[in-house]
């Protein structure tokens, strides 16, 4: 069970005098997977970077809740793990580096443990001192999955995480995706039904276009 | 309507003033201006100068106090009334950089000497051009929006060094700089009443000429837009 | 926050190390700009005057050159995405503030004995205010070109934008130094320069609040 609560108080979000959404609200305070719906280009990725405190909202606001106390944007950083195919890290560093310098820069210790039971979890345990520059695409994805877990976030957001992913690749995705989620809050942005199968809520956003 | 006609009266008026009232030694009659040592006949140019620099520090006011209130309310409305106001201070600076460089070539023998108001003016139309460009750069309308609204108010930060403390520590030819023991037709009241009575009415002439610009500036960008959001849907 | 920055300047200083960009770009650069104004003048000799004046251009050149990498390489290559989920936009910019004031020293101090080098006319009389000068001014100058850095990484036309909008903000602070390096030239003492050093102290100050209150909206869009 978790201690965390993510919070949409009608929230609206205008690029310029386009409105992507509007009046949207939902709360998620018990640990599950819950989806984020609607097809293309109707703002998935848009609400996820608003949740993960990355774009600000038009109107309206999220309220991120650990044991019923609100938290300030500088603080969110540690509670939120993310993963999306935009997503890019530091080529010019190997794994290992890069996760070392992302715990520095958070301002927490590096969890030696956590990061190589997570580097043996996702099989690059081997490679971890490799530059990013020679992984393939999809050992980057492993080690965006490595980047959004490692410090044990009570939320994961996950935009698209199944894209150019292999049926392998897909059910290690799902696989993990049930696991978080027996304990924390698990939100899935996608327009893939298999994707969305396992969310025990949805929110559909092109109910809240007009 | 009424004020417009009145707007243009007073215009006129002062135009007509500015450039045909006589300097004479010694001012009788009610539309003869005194003769200021140094300055001559070229001192009518007051009338048009004085006000275009005016204006165009006006309108760069202006223009950065609706940028900060975008940047409070993200209201693409006050980006455009920002936008209105920065056309028409670049118009003004333009003009009151070319007007000042005329006065120059009479008064100091040359066009341009690196006084330190002709080098602030000319910041200042350094700035309005870097504005207009990283615009022009911007697709997005609510980043550039965003972002040429964080140079107003960066540029805003620079201005008191070019206004307050160049003229102080630098020579200058200006009329009221440092160095100069004539101080100056306005500072020292050298002009006459009626003088200085048309050089109020022009400078508050041309105020709310600019503001009656401005208004019609924006409201035909804000008009334009609407036009172009139908012309999509429809 | 403090060591956070920090390590977020150690990331962008070992990364440079690594791939050695702008250092080499930098120094050429440097080479090349000096070498510019040496064959353009020829034989003529320059006044000191007129070296003081042309010590900030190549400053404020290589300036344009090399500091607006620190946030263009993180927008470019998608990273600023990472950065932002990681840290608060103050640490961002003090981290890149830290690189850039690091670079403009190393930058700048280069120029400095290459210039007294080439420039028979370049003689410092008073040292100790050259060097005041030179770090207060080194200072102001990483300041406003680091947050103007951050605006035009966001922007298109990056390349030729810097420098355009760099300049009338950089406008008070170069007039002013330039000031104080020909004072300095001229062995005028501190005293009497007094005033200016204020001048750029202020313009110090000033621009490291106004940076800190805007580059959170600079920064999350």
């Amino acid at each position: 069970m978790t201690n965390y609560s993510v919070e949409a108080v009608e929230l609206n979000k205008s690029f310029g005098r386009r409105l992507i959404f509007n009046d949207l609200q939902f709360k998620f305070d018990k640990a599950g997977v819950y989806g984020i719906s609607g097809p293309n280009g109707s703002g998935k990725s848009t609400l996820v970077k608003i949740i993960a405190g990355i774009i600000g909202a038009s109107k309206g606001k999220i309220i991120h809740k650990i044991n019923d106390k609100e938290l300030l944007e500088e603080q969110l950083h540690n509670h939120i793990g993310f993963v999306s195919p935009y997503l890019v890290l530091y080529e010019e560093f190997s794994t290992y580096e890069n996760l070392k310098l992302f715990a520095e820069i958070r301002g927490v210790k590096f969890n030696q443990e956590r990061v190589d039971y997570l580097l043996n979890k996702f099989l690059l345990f081997k490679r971890k001192d490799d530059l990013l520059k020679t992984y393939s695409s999809g050992m980057k994805q492993r080690v965006k999955f490595i980047f959004a877990l490692m410090h044990s976030p009570q939320v994961l957001i996950l935009d698209e995480p199944t894209s150019n992913l292999d049926d392998d690749g897909k059910s290690s995705v799902y696989e993990l995706v049930k696991e978080e989620g027996q304990n924390n809050i698990v939100l899935i942005a996608s327009n893939e039904k298999n994707d969305l199968e396992n969310c025990s809520d949805i929110v559909y956003l092109e109910k809240y276009k007009n | 309507m009424i004020w417009k006609i009145f707007l243009f009266l007073l215009l006129a008026f002062v135009s007509v003033a500015g450039i045909a009232f006589p300097i004479v030694e010694n001012p009788i009659k009610w539309y003869e201006f005194p003769l200021i040592p140094g300055l001559e006949e070229n001192a009518k140019i007051i009338f048009f100068h004085v006000p275009t620099a005016w204006l165009t520090v006006i309108a760069f006011l202006m223009s950065t106090i609706f940028s900060f209130k975008y940047l409070r309310k993200k209201n693409l409305d006050d980006d455009i009334k920002s936008y209105a106001a920065a056309q028409l201070g670049m118009i003004f600076c333009i003009l009151a950089t070319v007007t000042g460089a005329v006065w120059a070539k009479f008064a100091w023998g040359s066009f341009w000497s690196w006084d330190p108001r002709q080098t602030s003016i000319f910041a200042l139309l350094l700035i309005y051009g870097a504005w207009f460009a990283l615009r022009s750069s911007i697709e997005s309308e609510e980043r550039r929006a965003t972002l040429s609204s964080v140079y107003s108010m960066i540029a805003f930060v620079t201005v008191p060094f070019f206004i307050f403390i160049m003229p102080r520590i630098m020579k200058g030819l200006h009329p009221g700089s440092a160095d100069d023991t004539n101080t100056g037709p306005v500072v020292d009241f050298k002009m006459n009443g009626n003088m200085l009575l048309i050089f109020f009415l022009s400078l508050i002439g041309f105020t709310i000429l600019f503001f009656w610009m401005w208004q019609v500036g924006y409201k035909s960008l804000l008009l334009r837009e609407k036009l172009n959001k139908q012309l999509i849907r429809g | 926050m403090n060591s956070k920055s920090y390590s977020l300047f150690l990331k962008d200083f070992k990364s440079e190390l690594r791939t050695r960009y702008a250092i080499n770009a930098l120094a050429m650069f440097i080479i090349v700009a000096i070498s510019v104004i040496l064959f353009s003048v020829g034989q003529e000799k320059i006044s000191k005057n007129l070296t003081g004046g042309l010590f900030w251009v190549v400053i404020f050149f290589t300036a344009m050159s090399g500091l607006s990498r620190a946030f263009v390489s993180e927008e470019e290559r998608g990273t600023a995405l990472t950065l932002q989920l990681i840290a608060a936009p103050s640490t961002v910019f003090s981290g890149k503030l830290i690189f850039n004031i690091i670079l403009v020293f190393a930058m700048n101090t280069v120029i400095a004995i290459l210039y007294s080098a080439m420039f028979e006319a370049f003689i410092i009389k008073n040292f100790v205010l050259f060097l005041a000068s030179f770090v207060l001014g080194n200072i102001g100058l990483a300041i406003s070109s680091t947050i103007i850095a951050a605006i035009i990484a966001k922007a298109g036309a990056k390349g030729t934008l810097y420098p355009v909008l760099s300049f009338p903000i950089l406008l008070p602070l170069i007039l002013t130094s330039v000031q104080l390096t020909l004072f300095a030239i001229d062995g005028t003492s501190f005293e009497r320069a007094k005033f200016e050093l204020a001048i750029v102290v202020s313009y110090d100050i000033i621009m490291l609040t106004a940076s800190y209150m805007l580059f959170d909206f600079i920064w999350k869009e």
